[in-house]
């Protein structure tokens, strides 16, 4: 096992830098629980691995160089993690808290159950977006697949591009504002009015995903706010059973 | 889950580079698929007019040499043999059914891998990297190739089960997926006169993409009826002579990254598998989109 590399950032601020091509996964995420709260965090060589910065539960400032693999900054209640690159499916699943950031693309699943915390995309992300999402917020710059917001229950969605085909199937609370085109709407979600309290909700997603994220094109007093139609919204599957 | 693999070549001054690129990227999925691997590689070297048989011999041993000889007799035409391990190239100018039928009649315990003008094929129970070793993979050259590593969830690991499967000359195709309907559509192929060897699900694509071949689809074509006919989840690689396609069932629920440059066109179950490619920070990457066919032509 190599020993960390550190580099002086600021006399009171030092980066721990952790390379995939020294240390496995399991290594990596161990020295990131280990490291005091506040680090600064840099992974290097990341090259597709998976489950990179997963499971954490303090403040950590990570950056991840080039692409990251499946999982990236899942399970975690505290980190704030960028990536330099794009990432595989089910980034930040289950998030808690913390802003994960992406400057590439997304594949599928990405903020899969978030409960809270932020996860924005510079690029596209891929089909299923946002699936099942329970509270966070998810912001993509550019275009999300086929069957984004599937089954979310809480937070909200802001798509600066286009949506792929059946948007919001079986939404429950989550709102999805789209900047560009809806392919098509999934079952039990429709278009809604936008309102004042929608305008200041995405101009507020708008100043934490910050000027570089590329929603420059996003007017958020001209965006399609997709919300449940709650007809087939029951969170009781036992309601109104015979047996 | 298993893995997907292939890389075109477009640049031909990186044709002798051919294993060296496919070992690494096939060896990376072996988490996807440690019981069986397979490769198909594509080169020049068979003589106009000749096809390149890829046999396999049984475990406990073949006279290749002897069958060789024989075969050359009894069909007047000499032919060569490259041995490696249980496996056998033998390359001969007659025409692909006279040898089958030569070859069942005086070696049974013989497999045919695969058969065509630039096609080779290796595949055998065990992971990438020993199936690799024992094929001498990392050596061989060619201007396209595609592998796949296999967890079997629908039939026996064996290696007549494992992919790629050849449903053609200089045809092969390799899955990471599950048919559901593949009975169904089996016994329409077999009512047609279709042959299978064995009740593997990928192998009942392979043989309907050779089917609509035969009755005058183009590749791309026959690839989209997959799409009609097929119930499952399914990514599929499939390269002839010319070709090298990929295409996502409906709902994408199997991974597949594309990268792209002016030199090769690569793709993988994982990018991971893509990251030790030279060029690869500077390709164009993406994911196909769901019931799209992806092809390149070999020019």
């Amino acid at each position: 096992m190599g020993e960390d590399v550190t580099q002086v950032l600021h006399p009171s601020v030092t980066e721990v830098v952790l390379s995939c091509r020294e240390l496995t996964t399991r290594q990596i995420n161990g020295r990131l629980r280990e490291l005091p709260e506040g680090s600064v965090v840099r992974i290097t060589e990341a090259r597709g691995t998976h489950n990179l910065a997963v499971g954490l539960r303090h403040r950590l400032d990570i950056t991840i160089e080039g692409n990251a693999g499946y999982y990236t900054a899942g399970l975690s209640d505290g980190p704030d993690v960028t990536v330099e690159g794009s990432v595989g499916w089910g980034l930040a699943e289950n998030l808690m808290r913390g802003v994960v950031r992406v400057r590439g693309n997304a594949s599928e699943s990405a903020a899969a159950t978030a409960h809270g915390g932020t996860v924005i995309v510079h690029g596209d992300a891929s089909s299923r977006a946002g699936i099942s999402l329970k509270g966070g917020t998810l912001a993509v710059a550019g275009d999300v697949g086929h069957m984004s917001g599937f089954m979310a229950q809480a937070g909200t969605i802001l798509v600066g591009g286009d949506a792929g085909h059946a948007l919001g199937d079986s939404l429950y609370e989550t709102v999805i504002y789209v900047g560009g085109k809806v392919r098509s709407l999934g079952s039990d979600s429709r278009v809604e009015d936008l309102t004042e309290a929608d305008v200041r909700r995405v101009r507020g997603i708008l100043d934490i995903a910050g000027r570089d994220a590329g929603f420059d094109h996003v007017d958020p007093e001209n965006i399609t706010r997709v919300a449940s139609a709650k007809q087939l919204y029951n969170f009781d599957a036992l309601k109104d059973q015979r047996y | 889950m298993c893995g997907i693999v292939g890389i075109h070549l477009k640049d031909p001054s990186l044709e002798p580079r051919l294993g060296e690129f496919l070992v690494p990227m096939i060896e990376d999925l072996t988490g996807r698929g440690p019981d069986s691997a397979g490769l198909a590689l594509y080169d020049r070297s068979v003589p106009d007019g000749s096809l390149r048989w890829s046999l396999r011999g049984p475990d406990t041993g073949c006279d290749w040499s002897a069958v060789a000889t024989r075969l050359g007799e009894d069909i007047g035409q000499p032919a060569d043999i490259k041995v490696t391990a249980d496996a056998c190239l033998l390359t001969v100018k007659a025409p692909a059914e006279q040898v089958r039928a030569r070859l069942g009649e005086i070696a049974p315990q013989i497999t045919v891998v695969g058969v065509g003008e630039s096609m080779t094929m290796y595949k055998d129970v065990g992971t990438a990297r020993q199936v690799c070793d024992r094929y001498g993979i990392e050596l061989a050259g060619g201007y396209q190739g595609v592998g796949h590593t296999r967890m079997a969830t629908e039939s026996a690991v064996t290696t007549r089960h494992s992919h790629p499967f050849s449903p053609a000359p200089d045809l092969a195709l390799v899955h990471n997926g599950s048919f559901s309907n593949h009975a169904t559509i089996r016994r329409r192929l077999e009512d047609r006169g279709v042959g299978f060897e064995t009740d593997n699900d990928s192998e009942v694509a392979a043989r309907y993409i050779g089917d609509r071949l035969d009755l005058g689809d183009s590749l791309d074509d026959a690839m989209r009826m997959v799409l009609k006919e097929f119930d499952g989840f399914f990514t599929l690689l499939v390269a002839s002579r010319d070709e090298f396609a990929v295409m996502r069932d409906a709902f994408a629920c199997k991974p597949l990254v594309v990268a792209e440059t002016d030199a090769y066109v690569a793709v993988a179950s994982e990018y991971h598998a893509l990251a030790t490619l030279p060029g690869i920070d500077g390709a164009r990457v993406f994911e196909p989109q769901p019931e799209e066919v992806h092809s390149w032509v070999k020019t």
